[in-house]
């Protein structure tokens, strides 16, 4: 892409309870985070997650949800949402449950399309939009920018307005230093209510390659023809010198007919024997296949995993109207402990941002991450549904031709008939001939 | 004295006489007037648009059903009641220059998709046995409220649907057809179930005007787009999206319709002069036989406004006597809300056994001199919990060794 931006916006919108040392949260809070982050290449990521803990829904209409407008969202390079729903605990003992709901956007911006070549953004360039003032329901709403290792002068880049505080923390792994600005504190959003972010870059940042997470992933589907394939997925370890167990779980549609027998894990060329795997067969139009296994990654290395599959016939009624564009495979979900550089302490989950606990951290050696590849797309092999229409027609037209014409030729019969011997007008006519001499009519 | 006291008694009667009938008079106009205000005899409005049409270049018919949808909405019925139903996903197909936005007018002027644009039905589930169980109600328990046709007998109801078709049929999404036959009989079981005041049906395909030669049941008004043995042509294309963008009966009943606000006395006659031949170039036609009103009478805002009549009644109804009782149910449906026990994690897989037993029992190829042998388990933040039937972290089955599909 022009003009590597990295542009890390962390927008955390965080409600939380008014006295900081109150230890059970209060049972309907909403949380809000817009987290910015600057990519390398110049494009920037921006992820919002929203966490609300109700007993019943709520409406947000202010705060960071006036960010949302589809028609520059769409203008991404990249987006990925997700919903996570799960219970907590709203007393100490765990007696009674309520309902924790968490969603999340993010999207890649082209730094490109929303900074015609330059590298400085800001939210209104991005969005069209700046924000207003928080939202009334939430009870923390907050914008993280990821400002790591530019933090120390302003020569290099200077984010306006200035932040009124900084939050340092390992994240993923490594030291990262963030910008925060809190909505909910009455010197942000000032008498104009209107918080327009802007990065400006004052001198160029030398570009550099992004730097490439220990765990990656990547799936394929190989092979040629509509009969047989071979899913493959690549894992990639780049730790320099640490090996660390993975568990990939794959979902596979039940008309991709796996043949686990060519299960073949390979890692630097040699074969890799998974410490465990389980695999519950398909049954046809019931439930797909599931195939989970723990495998371990050597450090520095790409492993891959592939298995052979044969493609199923439908039948007719189960094609979509589009059958030609293929059918879904659902991504394959990679759970791991990565081991992080730089030892960070377990942390009180309520206190720190939402962004933070995306990887939770149990133990300072590692941070837990859960992947998941690309979903994709399989031609199953589709009957020409125009047959039954060209077979009438071909089928009649030969009836009509050969049948027709053999029982035509069988059952017509010629007879002779007389010509009519014509009326008054012709007999008058013959007269006058007869009379000239000309031969009859 | 008498004569003068007559007199008076004469004028006070006359004069009593005249108050009575300018009284009756006025009264007799109030009453015109409250019947006028009855006169339509719905009193909610419901909407169905179906576009039928797959594909990117049937872009057109997704343009035409938003921008019913869009005028609609805009005369007051709100999306609870009404059943959108599209094909296909133009504003985010890979082939959309402009993602997010469906348009009607060339230069992109109007963006008939919105930002709140709620759509009932989507992509597969647009079919021929989804609509016709919409229209009848014969939907499974499990639909939510939102792809339901809630109707009732005091309803009007717009059906706008667009499309490919030909004469008797309408195709739905290159796969199935729906003749005019089977939405007569669905028509009809609308009317035998109640589940209609007054039906106006609206149909922008091919030939169009076969759709609707077969109805026989009461109160239903149509107009099509199109006579038989006739195409429906559609308005122009976009250079820069590389489609047409409205069909052209379509596009000037938007017009048309943008004029409309909810309170305009617009009535039917106008609509049926809305495409002309000139503009057209098919002939659309109408149906009204089977309507009871005059289509004079009849306001536009009656079927695309969703003005709200009130009925005054002369009883007495009584509401829910005694709330503090609810209260009292509501708190003790909260209180049995807590567990008898407290709720604890689900089964995690031993990882860091696994990986301990793999090792001490196999010879691994990779010696890994830096590896920590201290793996632990997967573990979720300790004031939550995760339910063993919802949680990723549990699908995880009991490491049985011995099960090994190799």
């Amino acid at each position: 892409m022009a003009a590597a931006l990295p542009l890390v916006l962390f927008v955390l919108l965080l409600l939380g309870p008014v006295g900081r040392g109150h230890a059970e949260p209060p049972r309907d809070s909403l949380r809000e985070e817009l987290v910015i982050t600057p990519l390398p290449s110049g494009d920037v990521a921006a992820t919002f997650q929203f966490r609300t803990r109700w007993d019943s829904e709520l409406q947000r209409e202010e705060g960071l949800s006036v960010l949302l407008k589809a028609d520059r969202l769409f203008h991404t390079s990249y987006h990925s949402q997700a919903v996570h729903i799960r219970p907590v605990c709203r007393n100490a003992r765990c007696t009674s449950v309520s309902w924790e709901l968490r969603q999340t956007l993010s999207v890649v911006f082209d730094a490109f399309v929303t900074g015609q070549g330059k590298k400085d953004w800001s939210l209104f360039r991005m969005f069209s939009r700046t924000l207003t003032e928080p939202c009334p329901l939430a009870s923390e709403s907050r914008v993280y920018v990821d400002i790591t290792g530019y933090n120390q002068d302003n020569e290099t880049l200077e984010v306006t307005p200035p932040p009124t505080t900084t939050y340092q923390d390992v994240i993923l792994g490594a030291r990262k230093t963030y910008a925060v600005y809190d909505l909910l504190d009455t010197a942000v959003i000032n008498n104009s209510r209107n918080l327009n972010l802007q990065l400006k870059w004052k001198s160029p940042p030398e570009s550099e390659a992004p730097p490439v997470p220990f765990l990656h992933a990547q799936r394929y589907v190989s092979g040629y023809g509509l009969q047989n394939g071979k899913l493959n997925t690549l894992l990639y370890n780049t730790h320099p010198h640490r090996a660390f167990p993975v568990l990939l779980l794959d979902t596979v549609p039940w008309h991709l007919r796996l043949y686990v027998h060519t299960l073949t894990i390979t890692s630097k060329g040699k074969d890799n024997k998974p410490s465990y795997v389980h695999y519950q067969p398909a049954q046809d139009r019931l439930q797909p296949h599931l195939l989970e296994m723990l495998i371990q990654l050597p450090a520095n290395s790409a492993t891959k995993v592939s298995i052979q599959f044969e493609r199923a016939l439908l039948k007719w009624t189960e094609y979509t109207p589009d059958p030609n564009h293929g059918f879904y495979v659902s991504p394959s979900v990679i759970s791991a402990l990565v081991p992080s550089t730089v030892a960070a302490k377990p942390v009180d989950w309520e206190e720190s941002p939402l962004f933070k606990s995306l990887y939770p951290v149990s133990d300072s050696s590692s941070y837990f991450v859960r992947l998941y590849t690309e979903p994709l797309l399989v031609n199953l092999p589709t009957p020409d549904f125009s047959m039954p229409y060209n077979v009438i027609c071909l089928t009649c037209t030969v009836v009509a031709v050969c049948y027709g014409s053999f029982y035509n030729l069988l059952t017509r019969t010629f007879h002779i008939e007389e010509p009519s011997t014509g009326g008054l007008a012709k007999r008058l006519a013959n007269l006058i001939r007869r009379a000239r001499g000309v031969p009859p009519l | 004295m008498v004569a003068s006291s007559f007199l008076r008694k004469c004028l006070t009667t006359l004069a009593g006489l005249l108050l009575l009938s300018f009284g009756s008079l006025a009264a007799s106009q109030i009453e015109d007037q409250t019947e006028q205000f009855f006169r339509s005899g719905h009193t909610n409005n419901w909407a169905v648009l179906v576009c039928t049409s797959r594909f990117w270049f049937n872009y057109r018919h997704v343009a035409n059903t938003l921008s019913v949808y869009r005028s609609v909405k805009r005369l007051g019925i709100p999306d609870s009641h009404i059943v959108l139903m599209l094909a296909d996903d133009m504003a985010c197909n890979p082939r959309n220059p402009k993602p997010a936005t469906v348009f009607s007018h060339k230069n992109m002027e109007l963006n008939v998709y919105g930002d709140d644009v709620e759509v009932d039905y989507r992509s597969y589930e647009v079919t021929v046995e989804n609509f016709l169980r919409v229209l009848t109600g014969r939907i499974p328990p499990s639909t939510p409220r939102s792809k339901r046709l809630l109707s009732d007998d005091r309803s009007n109801i717009l059906i706008y649907m667009t499309g490919h078709g030909g004469n008797g049929f309408l195709k739905f999404q290159d796969s199935e057809e729906i003749t005019n036959i089977e939405l007569a009989d669905a028509f009809e079981q609308m009317w035998q179930k109640r589940r209609y005041n007054e039906l106006l049906f609206i149909i922008d395909t091919c030939q169009g005007a076969s759709m609707y030669e077969r109805f026989y049941s009461p109160n239903i008004m149509a107009l099509a787009s199109s006579q038989v043995g006739e195409d429906s042509l559609s308005h122009q294309p976009d250079p820069a999206i590389g489609v047409h963008l409205m069909d052209r009966y379509t596009f000037y009943v938007l017009e048309f319709l943008e004029e409309i606000n909810p309170a305009s006395q617009t009535n039917m006659n106008d609509l049926f002069q809305v495409c002309p031949k000139s503009l057209c170039v098919s002939t659309p036609g109408h149906r009204t036989d089977l309507f009871q009103r005059d289509p004079k009478n009849v306001l536009i805002t009656d079927f695309f406004g969703s003005v709200r009549k009130v009925e005054i009644t002369t009883e007495t109804i009584r509401l829910q006597p005694d709330l503090g009782n609810m209260e009292s149910r509501y708190k003790k449906e909260w209180m049995d809300e807590e567990l008898m026990e407290p709720l604890k994690y689900a089964e995690q897989l031993p990882v860091a056994q696994i990986i301990h037993q793999d090792w001490s029992g196999h010879h691994r190829i990779f010696g890994i001199p830096g590896a920590s042998k201290h793996f632990s388990v997967i573990m979720i933040p300790s004031n939550t919990l995760t339910f063993s039937e919802q949680s990723p972290l549990s699908w995880r089955a009991r490491p049985q060794v011995e099960d090994h599909c190799r």
